[in-house]
């Protein structure tokens, strides 16, 4: 992470909410393209060492982002995010699911409902996320299929090999 | 069935079992009091908790007191700490995507 940009991360394991608030050194209207553009998105949504890949995107209300983490080895987890209300550059609502290559939503898989606000922060962005589950089990069963392919690890080597580099 | 911590939060009730005897051990009889249901309910309550390995037992004369397994706590913990590296490090690559096309406008 940068230095000296905010980042707030709160569980509210009452409510089953993930609130996600951190401020980018950028102005609203390109922090708002990264996240409603999907040659934008194919470059930061997946977290390393998994990259993102669009196979269709249609950013309008009861529109679809259908797109697929790949890891490196080429193992590929698709999603269908359907975009529930957008107001430009203010906030959109997203319901997210898990799906196979032609957009079937997986069922058995839990959903989650994601509010993005975005908000000037002097000449820097803030974005906040709440990302709202059915129950937290859901949120671990989300979170245990990342673990299982080892990407936390990696998640781990990767913060070591920063830490190293920042000496 | 599988047991795990997050069952074992998931629910008010269970919630509210685990911030009391967080603070001393306590018998089902007097944690039934702190609630609008049967001492049945809680018993039921405390099983799923134990096997969740949330609580312990133990025997005290005649009566069982149910405490705290810390340690299982703080396993919620480290897990969300883990997620939070997950939200880390997708930040920090769209603050690379920012400054990539702020010095493309330039």
């Amino acid at each position: 992470m940068k230095p000296n940009l905010q980042f707030d991360f709160i569980v509210d394991k009452q409510n089953n909410t993930l609130t996600v608030k951190r401020e980018f050194a950028a102005n609203r209207q390109l922090v708002w393209d990264c996240y409603t553009k999907s040659e934008l998105l194919d470059q930061w949504f997946a977290p390393k060492p998994l990259s993102t890949k669009t196979k269709s995107m249609d950013f309008s209300k009861g529109g679809h982002w259908h797109y697929a983490m790949v890891e490196p080895n080429g193992t590929e987890y698709w999603g269908l995010t359907e975009y529930t209300e957008i107001h430009p550059i203010d906030y959109y609502k997203a319901l997210d699911a898990f799906s196979d290559p032609d957009g079937n939503i997986n069922t058995e898989l839990p959903r989650a409902k994601w509010n993005v606000s975005f908000q000037d922060f002097g000449e820097n962005a803030i974005v906040e996320t709440i990302v709202t589950y059915k129950s937290l089990s859901d949120l671990e069963t989300v979170i245990n299929m990342g673990m299982e392919e080892g990407m936390l690890s990696t998640l781990e080597r990767l913060d070591d090999l920063l830490a190293t580099l920042a000496k | 069935m599988r047991r795990d911590v997050f069952q074992a939060i998931a629910d008010p009730t269970r919630r509210a079992i685990i911030a009391l005897i967080a603070l001393q051990p306590m018998t089902p009889n007097a944690l039934a009091e702190h609630f609008d249901t049967t001492r049945q309910a809680v018993s039921k309550h405390l099983k799923i908790l134990n096997e969740c390995e949330l609580v312990k037992q133990e025997q005290q004369g005649r009566e069982i007191y149910y405490q705290l397994e810390i340690d299982k706590m703080k396993e919620i913990d480290k897990w969300l700490e883990q997620f939070k590296k997950i939200w880390e490090s997708r930040f920090s690559q769209l603050d690379d995507l920012l400054l990539t096309i702020k010095k493309q406008e330039k």
